[in-house]
This record gives C-alpha cells, sequence and structure tokens, in this order.
C-alpha cells in the first residue's frame, strides 16, 4: 500500500477493464512523473469526454452531436441497416470500408448472468426505427461467442416476419468465441460480405 | 506416441524442470511431496487443458509467481512436435506449436494424448455422477478435440439459462409477465443445439467404449497366469462389466443411441432427432424448471452407468472389484485411442501402492508393452518387475536419471 492519493489513484486505475494491479501501478507511477501540461491534457479530455458526449439518438453509437456523423451522412443508404453490441463493433466494421449502410447500437447482448434482457438493450428502437426508416435489411453483427449468438437468434426470431425485410447474419469465419473487435478486418470483411441470409 | 523431453517452469512446486525420457517404461521414485504428481499432472494438462486433481488454473502456478509454462516435446509416427503451453494468473492462458506464432491453448489438443491413472480414479466408480461425466468428458476431447469447445459452449449457455430460470421464476412467482419468458425459448434452443451435440459426442463415446471396458475388466479380473480366460469376458467369480450411457432424456432418448451395434447419433442427422428430443423435453418440464429455477434436461444431468453382473458397481461392488472397474475404465480408454490411430501416453501416478498383488501384477502385465509408461512410486517395491525400466529418482527439487 502507497500513502493516500497516490494509492487511490492506483485504485481507480485499477477499477478499468483490462488493466491489473500491476499495470495500475506503473500507470500511476507514470502519470507522477509525467509533465504538468500532459497531465491537464489528460484531465481536460476526460472532462470533455463525459460532458461532450452524447448518444445517437438514431443509432445509439457515441456522438459529438445528438445524431452522430454516419446518420446524418446522407452517402450512407438508411435502408441497410448493421445491428453491432458496443461502439466499439462500429469502429471495427467501419475499418473493413465494405459496408456502406447505417448502424444500430444495441449497448450490449442477452445476458440474464448479468441481468441484461431484451429491455435493457436498445431493441425497441430498432423495431421503431425499422417501422418508420424503411428499413429493407438488417445485417446481425453481434459477436460470436454465447451471448451475442443468442441475441442474434432472439433479434431473427423478432424481425423475421416483418414484411419486405431481409434479415441476415454474418457469415460464419469469424472465430468462435470472440469479440467482433478482435476478428482482423479481412476476415470481418469478408463475413460481411458473405453474409447469409436467416 | 512419447514424451522425449518435458521441461517446466513454476510448475507447481517445480521451479525449474528439465527432464529427457525414453519410450518404453520409466519409473520415478522419490518419497511422498517431492512433486512426483505434479509432474506427471503437467503432461496432463497439456494433453486435456485441465488438471485431474483441481478444478481452475491457479494452484498449477508455483506459489509467489505468476506464470507458469509446460514445455513438452512429443514424438508421433516419427515426427517431433515441441507443445509449449504458458498458465498465467490474471489473463489469457496462451501456446505455440512448434516455436510458431502464438495460439489458442485449445489448438494444441490432440498433439500429446494421455491417460493418467491416479489414486482418485475410485471416485469413477464411488463418486458422483459428475465424476463419471467428466471422465467421459475427458476422453471425448483427448479423441476429439473439437469437443473442447462444444462442452464450453454448452457450460456457458447453460449458466447463462439458468440464471434466467431463477429470475423468470421469481418474477412468475410474484405475478409478473416478464420478458425473460421469451427469451426463455432463446436459451432453450441454443441449450438444445449444443446439448444434442454433447450427448451425441458422450453416446459414440460410450458406444465404442463399452466393449473395451468389458475386455479390459476381464483382462483384470482374470488370474495373472491365465490370460486365455479373459476373452470370455469373465472375472473369478463370473460377471462381467458392462457400462451404458443414462440420459436425462430417458424414454424420450431415441432409440439405438449409445449402443455398440446401434445408430451412430454423432452424424447431422442423429444430432438433429437429439435437438428434437432435448427441446420436446424441455417444454415438457418447463414449469418444473421455472419453479425450481434449474437446468432439468441436458447432458449436466447424465450419468455413466456402471455394472457388474447384474448389480450396479456403486454401492455393490467390494473394495477391490470397484478398483478393478476404476482400471478397466483406463485401460479402455487407452485401447480406444490405440484403436483411434494414436497411442496415447500411458502414467500410472502412485496407483501400485493402492493395488492388492493380484491386480498389481494383472495391470504390469496389461501395460508392460505401452509404446511409453511413465510409473510414480514412493518406493521400488510398489513396482512390479515388468516395468522396470529406466529409473528416476525424485527429491529435493530435482530428478536424477539413475539407470
Ligand atoms: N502451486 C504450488 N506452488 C508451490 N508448491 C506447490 C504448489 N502446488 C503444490 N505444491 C507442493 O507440491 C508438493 C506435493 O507434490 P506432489 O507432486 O503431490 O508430491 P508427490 O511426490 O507425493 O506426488 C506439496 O509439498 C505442495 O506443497
Ligand atoms: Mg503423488
Ligand atoms: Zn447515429
Amino acid at each position: 500500500m502507497y500513502e493516500g492519493p497516490v494509492q487511490d489513484l492506483i485504485d481507480e486505475l485499477g477499477r478499468l477493464p483490462g488493466i491489473g494491479p500491476k499495470s495500475a501501478q506503473r500507470i500511476a507511477f507514470h502519470l507522477l512523473a509525467a509533465e504538468p501540461a500532459d497531465v491537464d491534457r489528460l484531465q481536460e479530455t476526460l472532462q470533455k469526454v463525459k460532458e461532450g458526449v452524447v448518444f445517437c439518438e438514431i443509432c445509439g453509437n457515441v456522438s459529438e452531436q445528438a445524431t452522430c456523423r454516419i446518420c446524418q451522412d446522407t452517402r450512407r443508404d438508411p435502408k441497410l441497416v448493421c445491428v453491432v453490441e458496443e461502439p466499439k463493433d462500429v469502429l471495427a466494421v467501419e475499418r473493413t470500408r465494405e459496408f456502406r449502410g447505417r448502424y444500430h447500437v444495441l449497448g450490449g447482448a442477452l445476458d440474464p448472468l448479468s441481468g441484461v434482457g431484451p429491455d435493457q438493450l436498445r431493441i425497441r428502437d430498432l423495431v421503431t426505427r425499422i417501422g418508420t426508416d424503411g428499413v429493407t435489411e438488417v445485417i446481425i453483427a453481434t459477436d460470436p461467442n454465447t451471448e451475442g449468438e443468442a441475441t442474434a437468434t432472439y433479434l431473427v426470431r423478432l424481425l423475421q416476419d416483418f414484411p419486405g425485410l431481409s434479415v441476415t447474419r454474418l457469415a460464419s469465419g469469424l472465430p468462435m468465441g470472440g469479440d467482433l473487435e478482435f476478428a482482423d478486418e479481412l476476415t470481418l470483411g469478408r463475413a460481411l460480405s458473405g453474409r447469409r441470409s436467416v | 506416441m512419447y514424451v522425449r523431453h518435458l521441461q517446466l517452469t513454476d510448475f507447481r512446486s517445480w521451479q525449474h524442470l528439465d527432464l529427457a525420457f525414453d519410450a518404453g517404461p520409466s519409473v520415478l521414485v522419490g518419497a511422498n511431496g517431492q512433486g512426483k504428481t505434479n509432474l506427471v499432472e503437467a503432461l496432463g494438462y497439456v494433453s486435456t487443458l485441465g488438471s485431474h486433481r483441481v478444478s481452475g488454473d491457479a494452484p498449477l502456478i508455483r506459489r509467489g509467481t505468476q506464470r507458469a509454462v509446460v514445455r513438452v516435446a512429443v514424438v508421433h509416427a516419427g515426427r517431433e512436435l515441441l507443445v509449449e503451453l504458458e498458465i498465467a494468473a490474471g489473463r489469457a492462458n496462451r501456446a505455440r506449436i512448434n516455436r510458431g506464432a502464438a495460439c489458442r491453448p485449445r489448438d494444441v489438443l490432440g498433439a500429446l494424448r494421455t491417460v493418467l491413472f491416479a489414486p482418485e480414479d475410485l471416485v469413477m466408480v464411488r463418486g458422483e455422477p459428475g465424476d463419471r461425466r467428466r471422465f467421459l468428458d475427458d476422453l471425448l476431447v483427448s479423441r476429439t478435440p473439437r469437443y473442447a469447445g462444444v462442452r464450453t459452449d454448452y457450460e456457458r449457455v447453460l449458466k447463462q439459462r439458468s440464471a434466467l430460470l431463477k429470475s423468470a421464476g421469481a418474477a412468475r412467482k410474484s405475478g409478473m409477465n416478464s420478458d425473460d419468458l421469451r427469451t426463455l425459448e432463446v436459451w432453450d434452443g441454443h441449450l438444445a443445439r449444443h446439448g444434442a451435440d454433447l450427448l451425441a459426442g458422450r453416446l459414440d463415446l460410450v458406444a465404442d467404449l463399452a466393449p473395451h471396458v468389458a475386455d479390459a475388466y476381464a483382462s483384470v479380473a482374470a488370474p495373472s497366469e491365465a490370460s486365455d480366460t479373459a476373452s470370455q469376458g469373465v472375472d473369478p467369480s463370473g460377471r462381467s462389466a458392462d457400462v451404458s450411457y443414462r440420459s436425462s432424456l430417458g424414454s424420450s432418448l431415441p432409440e439405438g443411441f449409445g449402443l455398440t451395434r446401434g445408430t451412430r447419433a454423432g452424424d447431422e442427422q442423429g444430432r438433429k432427432s437429439l435437438e428434437s428430443a432435448l427441446l420436446a423435453e424441455l417444454e415438457r418440464v418447463r414449469g418444473q424448471e421455472l419453479e425450481r429455477g434449474v437446468s432439468l434436461v441436458g447432458p449436466h444431468r447424465d450419468d455413466l452407468d456402471l455394472v457388474l453382473g447384474d448389480a450396479p458397481a456403486k454401492g455393490y461392488a467390494s473394495h477391490g472389484e470397484s478398483w478393478s472397474l476404476a482400471l478397466a475404465l483406463r485401460l479402455a480408454s487407452y485401447h480406444l485411442l490405440t484403436a483411434d490411430g494414436a497411442e496415447p501416453v500411458l502414467i500410472l501416478d502412485d496407483v501400485f501402492a493402492e493395488l492388492d498383488r493380484r491386480r498389481r501384477a494383472r495391470l504390469a502385465e496389461l501395460v508392460a508393452g505401452a509404446e511409453q509408461v511413465l510409473v510414480t512410486a514412493a518406493v521400488d517395491e510398489d513396482v512390479p518387475g515388468e516395468l522396470s525400466g529406466v529409473r528416476f529418482e525424485v527429491g529435493g527439487g530435482e530428478v536424477q536419471r539413475v539407470a
């Protein structure tokens, strides 16, 4: 244990995902030794994130304005919607440069162990959006793991009776048990172009 | 196949170990607590990605350190494979084959196959259904590594579904019409799909294993000199060993599955019919499941029935008979994997001390001809003469080859 503020900092950092006690300690001492200007910039950025970043009211992606850049971009096809779990998955799909439609971010996946059911996800919003925006194709790009697969099944069942709507699932080839964000661009791009109808 | 070289770093009590083996029998002798089991446990870990003694990985890492490394050089059909596994505290384990790029531990399954006999083996006969399911699943994964994934997927779906049953059941009791109930169907479907896959694997495994168990039991139970009575499948009291799969589907299990000359369950059609059977059964017990908040149907509720003559082994077999049956299950695993085309390494960890003279002699005769047998014992007297191959002394954190 270190004294006062240093230990507090280590504890705070240790609460972040993917950062163990060792890393937390390393980052804390790095910050202690850093130039005051660098620390100020970090502090400002953190402040801005909390105050300035909102979630797009259409797709749920992180955004600076009420609607995100992708939802505002008229060159992108509003009839084609890719459903993902998290904002980071939007980035993963964007990196492939294969997709010219819009997104819908669920905010997670069905996960009873953590108390997440359909109501905790932005599923109702998706249904409304399909009904009002003339969406003709939904691509389900949830993670290729247990929770992502269950979410995909749920969505397929929910959406299959929409007239004139085609629902597709990212084709296999994605490593099972993984996270969409870790799939490399080539694999993800291929999965996207080879998506199968469900 | 055989292990030509084993290197351990911070695995259990071994800070560092570097050991060359030959094919054929090797005996590791050392006082209790010197790390003999730790050493063979490392080989078992490479072959199943789990320890035969503990369920988590944490105890495998030497106290006070953060990661353990196991390196094994395996020779199979004239080719040598170097398998490296890193077991790390607080992050994902990693693996490498032939010093290539890091891969998932799952990708090294199949590189080393072992059949490990341990003093704990008696639980296969006298323990709980879970002990026998573990025996089956470990063997299934050894035989077909793909099932490692099936097993994990099934367990994950089961956990999620059980959590949902608990909350949905509670909601139902308080008279709420919960969303949970709508998602339950989704989880039912996934449970049935992964469950059918696992169930099919086990049914085919038991179908293939059963004749080997009967033969092996007869061989172990036969008097030492008259090995020709072995083929008749009788023990001195005239009883034979029979294993069969008991499914929680009960009479809803499609007929013919799990039988030696029955229907294969593992093909597309077999899995489909098991999936439908599971789904139908889930629907039938839905009310009960919600009431109790437990998943009542699926391979996690199944068992392997062990029968000697006409009595169940559990509760009826004597201590000696129970041991004969436990040995028979391991020997049968060895014969099955060998028949599949990859003779596994036999590991006999301190088992001779558990056996009477006759069973010791029989076991030694039965394994002496294997491609590689690694035997551990506290004293030389425990090891039958047939197995006196290369001798190693284990003590003081070192292993010395002495002959
Ligand atoms: N993670 C660990 N770190 C350090 N020592 C360990 C660890 N796990 C077990 N040991 C030690 O290993 C010894 C037991 O070794 P074991 O292989 O079971 O002995 P035996 O030679 O009797 O088979 C015990 O002294 C135990 O304290
Ligand atoms: Mg031991
Ligand atoms: Zn948007």
